[in-house]
């Protein structure tokens, strides 16, 4: 499997603990257990290996292999205490799990006991099959949260306590007629307004009214600046370049009217809808713009289903 | 409409290598057609397949701003590999049929697969 697919699976084995995972209700035994009825305590529990203790703690650890070597020497009478391994290796209940499994990977063990850490009292055994089990819930609990829930970062404006708050998203845009990276800004944008929450409807708008903005500076600027000002009930775009200007905005927010070279239209752009998609798309609208100075266009897009006609107080000035 | 429907009835292929299969069972609402950039920002409608002959990486764009449910490339074009690998990254299907645009066009809308909407648009001043 390639690396970048596991990713997700080891952040969640980072987010999960042993003791997430661990079998609680642990069978244990005693040093001094007779042999004899290891058989039965293995065989009821359906386990193959328990943690011995004593007064709580963990002193060893014998297995079903201790258990057939023991067989066939001939089932001599003896304890627990006399075939279990003493050194054994457990693992703390509040250690990450990514760090539980790289040791039964290492060690090869099919399963460890799980101490509290200082005291060494047994509380729990971890098997590989518990990790995997664990992991599972997790990723369905973690799918159905991404069904169910916004993104994390949705309450952020809940979470501050200010009278105003605002996020702002800065991007700027390569000039020159770079189409490979033209838009890029626009997803971005998409990308973090989602991730926000904001009604898919908004987000369209503004990926829009920015992407439309945005490849008017890839194509007639020698670049500039994208702002995205994000407050509770608003996206406030601000669009600004150092020339070459536009000489007649009325002209230019006329649809159809366009300036467009042939090798941009050639691509599928200059049929003169830019700045009208960005008016369609905007509550608010204002295009300034200086011949040889710049050019200065804000849309505001209100946040929450829109109106279907252009608002009467969608400005255009030169 | 699926949009194994959609391919069946443009005798369209996958453009993308990858698992196709995942796709197929997606929903299509509804169908636009353009080859200009700024036709396919005035429409709106997620879920809807987008017929172009435009072969460049703002295609790929435009489909993932508008949340395009997959785009079908006319008369046997195919994308450039910058436009294929930016769709990898946004997981939106490719196919491409033989088919001319209005073929295309006519055999789905004879299927009753819906024209998109320009609903958040205003009407032209």
């Amino acid at each position: 499997m390639p690396e970048l697919e596991i990713t997700k699976i080891q952040e969640l084995v980072y987010e999960l603990w042993v003791d997430d995972v661990m079998h609680k209700d642990v069978v244990t035994v005693t040093p001094s257990t007779p042999l004899n009825n290891l058989r039965e305590i293995l065989r009821d529990n359906r386990i193959s290996g328990t943690p011995v203790v004593e007064n709580g703690r963990l002193v060893g650890i014998i297995s079903m292999e201790d258990f057939i070597k023991w067989l066939c020497e001939g089932s001599p009478g003896c304890a627990v205490a006399d075939r279990m391994s003493r050194n054994v290796i457990a693992v703390c209940a509040d250690e990450p799990l990514i760090q539980a499994i790289n040791k039964l990977e290492r060690l090869g063990f099919g399963r460890l006991p799980v101490i509290k850490r200082g005291t060494k009292e047994v509380v729990g055994i971890l098997t590989k099959g518990d990790s995997i089990a664990g992991l599972l819930k997790k990723l369905d609990i973690d799918y159905r949260q991404a069904e169910t829930r916004h993104p994390r970062s949705s309450h952020i404006f809940e979470d501050i306590v200010a009278d105003r708050s605002s996020l702002i998203f800065e991007y700027d845009v390569a000039g020159g007629g770079d189409v490979k990276r033209g838009g890029a800004s626009a997803s971005g944008l998409k990308t973090s307004l989602m991730r926000l929450g904001i009604d898919p409807q908004t987000v369209r708008r503004a990926a829009i009214a920015t992407y439309e903005a945005e490849m008017n500076l890839t194509f007639f600027t020698n670049g500039g600046l994208i702002t995205a000002i994000i407050e509770s009930d608003l996206i406030r775009l601000e669009v600004t370049d150092d020339g070459p200007g536009i000489e007649n905005v009325d002209q230019a927010m006329r649809p159809g009217f366009s300036t467009a070279p042939d090798w941009v239209r050639e691509l599928g752009f200059g049929a003169g809808m830019g700045l009208y998609n960005i008016k369609t798309c905007a509550d608010r609208m204002r295009l300034d713009s200086t011949v040889g100075v710049g050019t200065r266009l804000e849309v505001e897009i209100l946040m929450g289903g829109k109106r279907e006609v252009v608002r009467d107080h969608a400005t255009v000035t030169a | 409409m699926k949009l194994k429907e959609v391919c069946e009835i443009l005798e369209a292929e996958s453009v993308r290598k990858v698992d196709s299969s995942r796709w197929r069972s997606r929903e299509v609402a509804s169908c636009q057609a353009s080859d200009l950039i700024s036709d396919m920002l005035s429409f709106r409608g997620p879920g809807s397949l987008l017929l172009t002959g435009l072969t460049n990486i703002q295609v790929i764009r435009a489909a993932e701003l508008l949340d395009f449910v997959g785009i079908c490339f006319v008369r046997g074009k195919r994308p450039e590999p910058e436009a294929v690998r930016l769709a990898e990254e946004k997981d939106i299907p490719l196919f491409a049929t033989p088919l001319l645009m209005y073929e295309a066009c006519g055999r789905l809308y004879a299927a009753k697969l819906p024209a998109g909407t320009r609903k958040e648009a205003s009407p032209i001043a």
